[in-house]
């Protein structure tokens, strides 16, 4: 090699040449490079050498030099672990972590007392001259929702009437939370059936099933109906008196929960597996777009939906709200025990 | 009515049902279903591009009540032009990556991955249309969701750190918006945007309820800047596009940041107008994290070995072009901004595809030392590679370069100061963004005689290839016809606010 300089290695325009080449050497490979050439040093010294005494003191020499090499090698590698391992605490690093938490408080308490400030200056909460409480938009809701949707709660004729578009995408965001959370955390056997010992360990860990406390089942065996039939019965009087879908299916997932943890996952498989729960948010969700797609369509086509409105406060009235809080509350139950599954034993 | 104004709500409800199906198909069913959908999603908003061209913008009713009682969405050439484009991304995205999605992901999770594709589609879809701050904020979450599983679907442990950061970086964002859409309606009592609008015109003249209204502008542009990537808030921009499978990659660069600077857009025009939110200097500040990130963007790529991770910090880099087009407060600019939003997602999810084949002849690493000659190993891959470096530098003939064209147009008609700022970030950002890109491609055409022999019986997979040809296609048609769609924006940006 015919290297006019013997910092050639180093010199800028060998480094940008290597950068442009996409070989530039971390730091560690450099080591490594300048190591082979102290080896080559070695050799040549080697060769220079001819008489037998000089050969001799030569070998001396280059014993010493290797175990001074050697030694010097091992410090190093020794301070290098040291520096990784104290590079937390030494001081650069210590100072940085220092400011970095007294500019985060700094940043923070100013951002709490801007926000403070805006807040006192906002309308005054709950009085009647706020815009938000005075405007077309609440006036008509309350004076005329009752008779324009048939609900006699104006939450749900709103929710799921007037602004059904949002609880449309409200009930997909659900459903897609439930999603992401089984592609996370569900426990997948093999193309052939086979799990890694693995993720075997990890389902073993899952599978362990709750204790069979007496006390538990005992009073699950009461309590579970009446929480599911009083969830049923806040969905189905959703558009009559508070609650809805959301709620009520909260309740009816709560109970769902507690029946798992009391008779555990064999008793529960029965009648609640992953296909049950995919098929009720599938026809949930697809009734949902289906019928709203419709409504959508003829209100902006300025038809009429065809679909009877019927006397306020009966349970069959309101036209689609009853239908549609009973898919939302599907769907909403289906959710939580699916999150309760997925994260006790990684699967429903 | 005619029919076509009904496509926006077919379009969107569609792809709903579609994600809600894909959930239980099997994989192949599955992406034949997504994939048909997103074809036929661009086809309705091509028809509705032209209708909106042609009889000009209208608003759609949701529901049998009129605005702002009930839900509303508007619909006009700018919106029709950008629903077009990321119909078509997303198709060619999904269309390039697909042989890999399958090797990636688990079997029996592969029809998640459409089913979050699907929903992202109509998030973004939402996002464009929607005229409805709660609305908007109601896909913000579906996309956000679907953008976390797209990152970690790929179940590795970089993902899931990516993931987490994402989710993290995402949720402040998202919670920032939310503060602001709260005390927006807390001052203005609505959240349909033209609403909004007229009340906040009238606070503007009587100065009533100032400070609060500054500071909802910037909550919300700081939350829709996190979620967007901006300079300082990008740390959790390059895991997220550097190890998740490569149609992620491509769609979370170029679609799910651009859904959130389309609605930074509305909220400008449309929600404050743009004369008050001159008045609160918001576009300087924009301008200025815009100019550090176009430039911090890319020394910190110059520095990277990744190929993956190189594109992703160009990344931050563009997104900072964007907020300085914004920040120029000249309509020119933001017509650039826009026109830029399209080219960046062009020459973006080329690029992240095309690496991907660099790779797979690479052994499948991702480091420039490993990647030498891939060009020659995996020609159209190595072309479409270039194609999209050198639109990214600013060629001629590319999309990059118009981009770059209509930036430095904007610039002069800004504002003296503004203008030598902006004129010589784009010069030094575009030499930076040559040190880096040309040197991946000289990088991939250095012949490395051993590996392309072990190459020799590899075969591109089909539809990447289409995929790729399609994207040369796209990059060279902004590049070349960009007078069309600066017409069309321009149009567009005209009835938007």
């Amino acid at each position: 090699m015919s290297k006019i300089r013997e910092d050639y290695e180093n010199t800028r325009w060998r480094r940008f040449e290597r950068f442009v080449n996409g070989e530039e050497m971390p730091e560690e490979k450099r080591l490594e490079l300048t190591q082979a050439k102290e080896g080559d040093k070695e050799e040549q010294l080697a060769e220079i050498t001819t008489t037998q005494s000089l050969r001799r003191k030569r070998k001396e020499e280059r014993e010493s030099f290797r175990r001074y090499w050697r030694e010097q090698q091992e410090k190093e590698i020794k301070e290098a672990l040291k520096q990784r391992a104290d590079w937390p605490n030494t001081g650069g690093v210590r100072v940085f972590r220092c400011v970095y938490r007294f500019v985060a408080l700094l940043i923070c308490a100013a951002i709490i007392i801007v926000l403070l400030e805006t807040v006192a200056e906002l309308p005054r909460f709950g009085s009647a001259g706020t815009p938000a409480n005075s405007n077309e938009v609440a006036e008509r809701y309350i004076e005329r929702g009752q008779e324009e949707t048939g609900a006699v709660n104006i939450v749900t004729g709103m929710i799921l009437d007037y602004r059904a578009f949002d609880t449309l995408g409200e009930s997909h965001v659900l459903f897609i939370a439930a999603c992401t959370v089984l592609i996370l955390l569900r426990i997948d056997h093999g193309k052939d059936g086979k799990t890694t010992s693995a993720q075997l360990a990890e389902e073993d860990d899952r599978k362990f099933e709750p204790k069979n406390d007496r006390i538990l089942q005992k009073v699950a065996f009461f309590l579970v109906p009446c929480i599911i039939l009083f969830g049923i019965y806040v969905i189905l009087n959703g558009h009559i008196s508070p609650g809805g879908g959301f709620s009520g299916g909260a309740i009816i997932g709560a109970g769902l929960i507690l029946y798992l943890n009391a008779f555990g996952f064999k008793k529960t498989e029965r009648f609640f597996t992953y296909k049950t729960f995919s098929t009720i948010s599938l026809c949930a969700l697809l009734f949902y777009s289906v019928a709203k797609c419709y409504s959508f369509f003829c209100g902006a086509n300025h038809l009429s939906s065809g679909i009877p409105l019927g006397t306020a406060g009966d349970i069959i009235s309101s036209g689609l709200i009853l239908p549609l809080n009973i898919c939302v509350g599907c769907v909403v139950a289906c959710t939580m025990y699916a999150f309760y599954a997925i994260f006790r034993k990684g699967g429903i | 009515m005619n029919i076509i104004q009904n496509f926006p709500l077919f379009n969107i409800v569609m792809c709903l049902m579609g994600g809600v199906i894909c959930s239980v198909l099997k994989a192949k069913p599955a992406k034949c279903l997504s994939m048909g959908l997103i074809a036929l999603a661009g086809v309705m908003n091509g028809c509705v591009l032209w209708y909106a061209a042609k009889y000009g913008q209208y608003t759609y009713m949701m529901g049998h009540f009129p605005a702002p009682w009930g839900n509303e969405i508007r619909v006009g050439v700018l919106e029709a032009v950008l629903a077009l484009f990321f119909c078509i991304i997303m198709f060619l995205s999904v269309l390039g990556g697909e042989h890999y999605i399958t090797i990636d992901i688990e079997e029996s999770k592969t029809n998640l991955y459409f089913t979050m594709v699907n929903l992202m589609l109509t998030s973004l879809l939402a996002l464009i249309y929607t005229n409805d701050l709660f609305t908007a904020y109601v896909f913000v979450e579906i996309n956000t969701i679907a953008a976390g599983a797209l990152i970690m679907i790929r179940s590795n442990g970089h993902t899931l750190v990516a993931a987490t950061k994402y989710m993290i970086m995402s949720l402040v964002g998202s919670g920032l918006l939310l503060i602001g859409i709260t005390m927006l309606y807390d001052v203005s009592g609505h959240l349909l945007m033209v609403n909004i609008h007229e009340q906040i015109s009238v606070y503007a003249r009587t100065g009533e309820y100032a400070f609060p209204l500054t500071v909802t502008i910037g909550l919300m542009s700081v939350g829709l800047a996190i979620k967007s990537a901006l300079f300082p808030f990008h740390s959790w921009l390059p895991d997220a596009y550097g190890y998740s499978t490569p149609s992620s990659a491509a769609i979370l660069s170029s679609l799910v940041s651009k859904g959130y600077i389309f609605l930074l857009f509305k909220i400008f025009y449309r929600v404050f107008g743009f004369d008050f939110v001159l008045d609160h200097k918001v576009t300087n500040i924009l301008f200025v994290f815009g100019v550090v990130g176009m430039i911090a963007g890319s020394v910190m790529a110059i520095y990277q070995h990744d190929v993956r991770r190189l594109i992703a910090f160009s990344s931050v880099a563009q997104i900072g072009y964007i907020y300085m087009g914004i920040g120029l407060a000249v309509p020119m600019g933001t017509v650039a901004a826009v026109f830029h939003i399209m080219s960046h997602a062009a020459s973006k999810s080329m690029l992240f595809i095309a690496a991907k084949g660099l790779s797979d002849v690479s052994g499948d690493s991702k480091d420039f030392s490993d990647l030498k000659g891939a060009g020659f190993r995996n020609k159209l891959a190595g072309i479409a590679f270039s194609v999209g470096a050198f639109s990214m530098v600013g060629i001629p003939l590319l999309a990059g370069f118009t981009s770059k064209v209509y930036f430095a147009e904007a610039a002069l008609l800004a504002s003296n100061r503004k203008m030598a700022v902006a004129m010589v970030a784009l010069a030094i950002s575009t030499i930076l963004n040559a040190v880096y890109f040309i040197r991946a491609v000289i990088t991939i055409y250095t012949p490395n005689p051993k590996r392309e022999l072990a190459a020799k019986d590899y075969r591109l997979p089909r539809t990447m290839a289409v995929a790729l040809v399609l994207f040369i296609i796209l990059n060279v048609f902004l590049g070349t016809w960009s007078n069309l769609i600066e017409d069309a924006i321009e149009m567009g940006l005209k009835t938007f606010s």
